[in-house]
């Protein structure tokens, strides 16, 4: 199939690259472009592992192709922090134990990193109701969720 | 998986669609994706090619017009759910996007996916039919206009032809301060609907109904309106309302079985979701004063 050229900007650096129309933009993340925090769960979008932010929106990367981002602003979970300079919302995960075994965290953090710019003041069912496309098989969910609204009650008593 | 190989095209205007959908064969529309690229990861679909319509400029957006509130067919389901206009006009169907799917799913699905879809689960066509929605079909020489009546034609099947696409949804808002339910079953929150139900009704100032939809979906393979239990209602004093001949015609029906429940338990729960979104209808009825 033929490729198709295509510019993009990526956790803030603007980007080129070429790609077969078939393969979905988490493959394109990972394989690619050697993005491997994207996981990649289920691949018919139950699973929300690889949600990532297109255009300040939350999607699941395994249902856009990655010919669709042209022109578009990503971020992936790259995008966040680094070991050593988590996000605060990273740093909230770790210290409520928001996560186990990894593999659904950077989908809920891109999730809830989306779901925070425009709710920024969230009660738990609103945190419930915007991680309830992702899925965590470790948590029971609890740590999540107090991660997420101690991050919004943090930056709240900063501001 | 992963889906197996296709042409891809990208239109830029409706000409250009239109000449892709006269030309070629075993094609495809993506609009959001949220059905099709599952269906295609699952390789229950395999499309020669894909016709992306997302760069098409005017294919999405809330208008209100003479005839009713226009919705396009490119419209996001986050864009109508956050839709003052929607929600203030048409406050049934922001009820119902709240149990489609989830904050990812609805930053890309859209409204016209949906509709042209017609999974028999999915609440936006669903909505479309208990609120008498037009479908503004786009065809190589010009527009027709399909009643919701005659949109459905069967499981996955809608009306439009192959050469044709969706253009917008217009939709005849009730009267200010008009009742509306909707309840519905799934095993989890945003899930595919196992059944549901929901009324629209408008009443007098003495409190009686004048105006009245009921409707079933999930049942069978396309939203059904319960018609003879709409005409039942009128008249009827709200707060003393005879439900039965509802909750019967929801029993009534031709339920589908699938791995989830028996066509029996189907009906049972078609009963239950229309006494449920009925009831709400009545407790949302802004009575005049």
């Amino acid at each position: 199939m033929t490729e198709r050229s295509l510019t993009f900007t990526l956790n803030g650096q603007p980007r080129e690259a070429k790609v077969d129309p078939r393969v979905h933009l988490g493959d394109f993340l990972r394989h690619s472009l050697g993005l491997t925090g994207t996981h990649i769960g289920c691949e018919h979008g139950v699973c929300g592992a690889c949600t990532v932010i297109v255009d300040g929106s939350p999607v699941r990367s395994c249902l856009m192709l990655a010919v669709q981002i042209d022109d578009c602003t990503v971020e992936t979970v790259e995008s966040l922090g680094k070991p050593g300079d988590l996000s605060p919302l990273q740093q909230a995960f770790a210290a409520n134990h928001g996560l186990q075994c990894g593999f659904c965290t950077p989908g809920m953090l891109m999730t809830l990193e989306a779901f925070l710019r425009t709710t920024p003041a969230p009660t738990e069912e609103d945190v419930r109701i915007a991680i309830s496309g992702n899925i965590c098989r470790c948590t029971g969910y609890q740590g999540i969720v107090q991660a997420t609204l101690d991050t919004a009650s943090t930056k709240a008593n900063r501001t | 998986m992963k889906a197996p190989p296709f042409q891809y095209h990208r239109p830029q205007t409706r000409e250009e669609l239109g000449t892709l959908l006269s030309s070629l064969e075993n094609a495809k529309i993506l609009a959001g994706g949220q059905s099709l690229m599952p269906m295609m990861n699952l390789r229950v679909l395999a499309p020669d090619h894909l016709i992306d319509i997302n760069r098409i400029p005017g294919l999405a957006g809330i208008r209100e017009t003479p005839e009713g509130i226009e919705i396009g067919a490119m419209t996001r389901q986050a864009d109508i759910l956050s839709s003052d206009v929607v929600k203030a006009r048409l406050p049934l169907l922001s009820r119902a996007l709240e149990h489609v799917g989830h904050i990812q799913t609805r930053a890309r699905g859209t409204i016209g996916g949906s509709c042209c879809h017609l999974d028999p689960s999915a609440e936006q066509p669903a909505m479309c039919a208990i609120l008498d929605a037009e479908f503004i079909v786009t065809r190589p020489d010009g527009h027709r206009i399909v009643p919701a009546s005659e949109w459905f034609e069967g499981l996955l099947q809608s009306a439009l032809g192959e050469q044709e696409f969706l253009e917008a949804i217009r939709i005849k808002p009730w009267a200010k301060g008009h009742g509306y339910g909707f309840a519905e079953y799934a095993r989890r929150h945003g899930d595919f609907a196992i059944a549901g139900g929901a009324a629209l009704i408008e009443a007098s100032k003495d409190g009686r109904i004048t105006r009245a939809a009921l409707l079933s979906f999930g049942i069978e393979a396309s939203p059904r309106r319960l018609s003879d239990a709409e005409a039942a209602l009128i008249d009827q004093p709200i707060g003393k309302l005879d439900l039965e001949p509802a909750v019967a015609a929801a029993r009534a029906l031709d339920a589908m079985e699938d791995v989830h429940v028996t066509p029996d338990y189907r009906r049972h729960l078609a009963g239950v979701l229309i006494r449920r979104a009925l009831n709400e209808a009545c407790t949302t009825l802004e009575r005049q004063p």
